[in-house]
């Protein structure tokens, strides 16, 4: 369907373009001499509609012919030569009507003064379809702009959503109520490391909901975020968990999106660690080269563990949003030997921009 | 010791965490009837003290390394009452199937545990007699338990469909063996047995043979006769036994009959794979 007739929008603007072309071809018959205005408007009012119908069809030599690529000595031949066509075609079209109106009384004559204005009105023809092949490259503009502009929206409500999913995904419930048993069973067993406890869960939910709100964080606020979780899950776990961290210093200050690694070590401790009788390690690295941040989160592993979630959500989430928020510009990779189970990010480095 | 002159109910915990037995324990202290047998932090550990200590109640954790509290359930026997603990809700319906005493989430309140402690102690008080009390050697081989069905048919029923298992998990004497699905070989029916073969070793397991075929992928495994279910992937040839019987040789020579139906099922996935 063509776009002129299924957009509403369009069609009224066509016609708002056609109505002034329409008077200004009479007025300019009128002024060439011979013609009343009625005769004019008789003959050229139901010929511009023809004309404005008939030039639909430039449309779709525009959009074959694009500015931007094709030649401009191809362009205008392209476009001269439909025009002449459509243009005589028409033309010869307006002889045999004005022939018609001639057998009427009052346009008597008509015929003989409508081919002393032949050659204008061909002219005249080729002037209006070259107003057309304008006005369609305009609107072939605005349509490519529009598109383009859904497309950026689309983009950035992808964006969002994934990174609201992500957010909603964080606090496992499941580490929840792990974690309250832990404080539970503590309370008489141990009641200042329960109260320990509560403050470091209390910290921790803070931390969580406190960074959904912000859009970049120095990894140094993940990391002390991390330490918590880990701190807690220390409780649980006891000595099957066993932790080291090589962040290298000037890596603490760059910005990384909040809760990026949360879920990674969720995963190391959830699928990792919680599968082995005797536990294991997680280790954290950090360190950045050339503009890019790598970043390692290491887990002992059963390797014969049934694979449940072992790619869970939070694999899947991480991705989501690195593809977000660095389209094509980071990357995420799962590795694994026999009882490791490793995942390297890479993402560029964004130093804390300086207020001063 | 649980017998039947005195009244104590004889009990083990069994969960990962420290803490979460340490609660446990706790709660039964004012229970001076239960006696706490053992404390096991994972599966093996836990079907080793059934062995030993004949439990008439556990308290087991669902999500454990290695052995998971279903898969524990699987390997023990006898008409023990089982309390599940943990932080995940959504195995609330299994738990059920296979006959839980009770199903407590974490953290375990003191209101909920005396519920289920009542319900346990019912079920203890009127169970069949037999089933618990069985001298020792009796135990170290597996045995017909309590009538009505055995865990491992409850646990593969309770399987969602279109999920076959991954795992197998079979008890010889205290020793637990975990036999990945890709590593098993055949299946054979005995009685009320069956008999897994894996890398070279045959493993007995009380289940029966009907029950097991329900949790193995029927595009790698074959029921090829009454009594043998084949690994696909371990047949090399067939050949023609006597009238209207075949044999499959797997790749280790062992011989396998295949009975008439048998055979079309062999020949139907052998198409399918075509």
């Amino acid at each position: 369907m063509h776009p002129l007739l299924s957009r509403r929008s369009y069609l009224g603007a066509y016609v708002a373009v056609w109505v002034p072309l329409a008077c200004l071809l009479i007025f300019l018959i009128r002024i060439s001499g011979g013609m009343g205005t009625l005769e004019a408007t008789v003959l050229l009012a139901p010929m511009a509609a023809l004309f404005a119908g008939a030039s639909l069809s430039a449309w779709y030599t525009c959009r074959a012919n694009p500015l931007r690529t094709a030649g401009i000595t191809r362009l205008f031949f392209t476009h001269l030569s439909g025009a002449l066509i459509l243009s005589f075609v028409w033309a010869e079209i307006g002889r045999f009507y004005a022939r018609a109106l001639a057998t009427l009384q009052s346009f008597q004559g008509l015929a003989v003064r409508y081919d002393a204005h032949f050659g204008v009105i061909v002219v005249s023809g080729v002037l209006l379809d070259f107003i057309m092949i304008g006005f369609f490259y305009v609107l072939i503009a605005i349509e490519a702009s529009r598109i383009a502009e859904a497309r950026v929206l689309e983009t950035s409500v992808l964006a969002r959503d994934a990174e609201l999913k992500a957010l909603k995904a964080q606090v496992n419930p499941h580490f929840l109520f792990n974690s309250l048993n832990s404080i539970s069973a503590l309370t008489s067993s141990d009641p200042a490391k329960a109260r320990e406890m509560c403050i470091l869960l209390a910290e921790f939910l803070r931390m969580t909901l406190g960074l959904g709100e912000k859009s970049n964080i120095p990894l140094s606020e993940e990391l002390s975020l991390l330490h918590r979780f880990l701190a807690i899950e220390k409780v649980r776990f006891g000595s099957r968990l066993q932790m080291t961290e090589e962040i290298a210093d000037d890596c603490q200050s760059l910005l990384i999106p909040p809760l990026l690694l949360q879920p990674l070590v969720e995963n190391a401790v959830t699928h990792g660690i919680a599968n082995l009788p005797d536990g294991g390690q997680v280790r954290l690295a950090a360190h950045c080269e050339d503009g890019r941040l790598s970043i390692v989160v290491e887990n002992s592993f059963d390797a014969e563990a049934t694979p449940t979630h072992r790619n869970g959500m939070g694999l899947v989430n991480v991705r989501q949003r690195l593809e977000a928020r660095y389209p094509n510009l980071a990357s995420i990779r799962v590795s694994t030997t026999a009882d490791q189970f490793q995942v390297n990010l890479s993402l560029p480095a964004e130093p804390q921009e300086m207020h001063s | 010791m649980s017998t039947s002159s005195d009244k104590t109910i004889g009990a083990l915990i069994v969960d990962d965490e420290v803490l979460a037995r340490q609660i446990v324990r706790e709660l039964l202290q004012t229970h001076p009837e239960i006696n706490i047998l053992a404390e096991c932090s994972n599966g093996f550990e836990a079907v080793k003290a059934v062995t030993e200590h004949k439990p008439d109640l556990i308290f087991l954790d669902v999500q454990m390394p290695k052995l998971s509290g279903f898969d524990v359930l699987e390997l023990i026997e006898g008409n023990i009452a089982v309390i599940f603990t943990t932080a995940f809700d959504q195995y609330a319906m299994k738990a059920f199937e296979v006959h839980a005493v009770d199903y407590l989430l974490k953290p375990i309140g003191r209101e909920r545990f005396e519920g289920a402690l009542d319900r346990a102690k019912h079920r203890i008080a009127n169970k069949p007699r037999a089933a618990n009390h069985r001298s020792a050697d009796e135990t170290d081989k597996p045995h017909p338990a309590a009538p009505g069905p055995h865990a491992s048919d409850l646990a593969v029923a309770a399987r969602p469909p279109q999920h076959f298992l991954e795992r197998i998990v079979v008890r010889d004497g205290t020793r637990v063996t975990l036999i990945p699905i890709a590593k098993l070989d055949y299946v054979e029916a005995q009685d009320d047995y069956i008999a897994l073969a894996s890398q070279g070793a045959k493993h007995l397991k009380q289940q029966t043979i009907a029950s097991i075929e329900t949790g193995l992928d029927p595009a790698r495994f074959v029921r090829i006769h009454r009594s043998y279910i084949v690994n696909f992937e371990r047949v090399v040839r067939i050949e023609p036994y006597g009238k209207d019987s075949r044999l499959a040789i797997l790749a280790d020579g062992t011989r396998l009959p295949v009975s008439r139906t048998g055979y079309a099922r062999l020949k139907s996935l052998l198409d399918d794979r075509a």
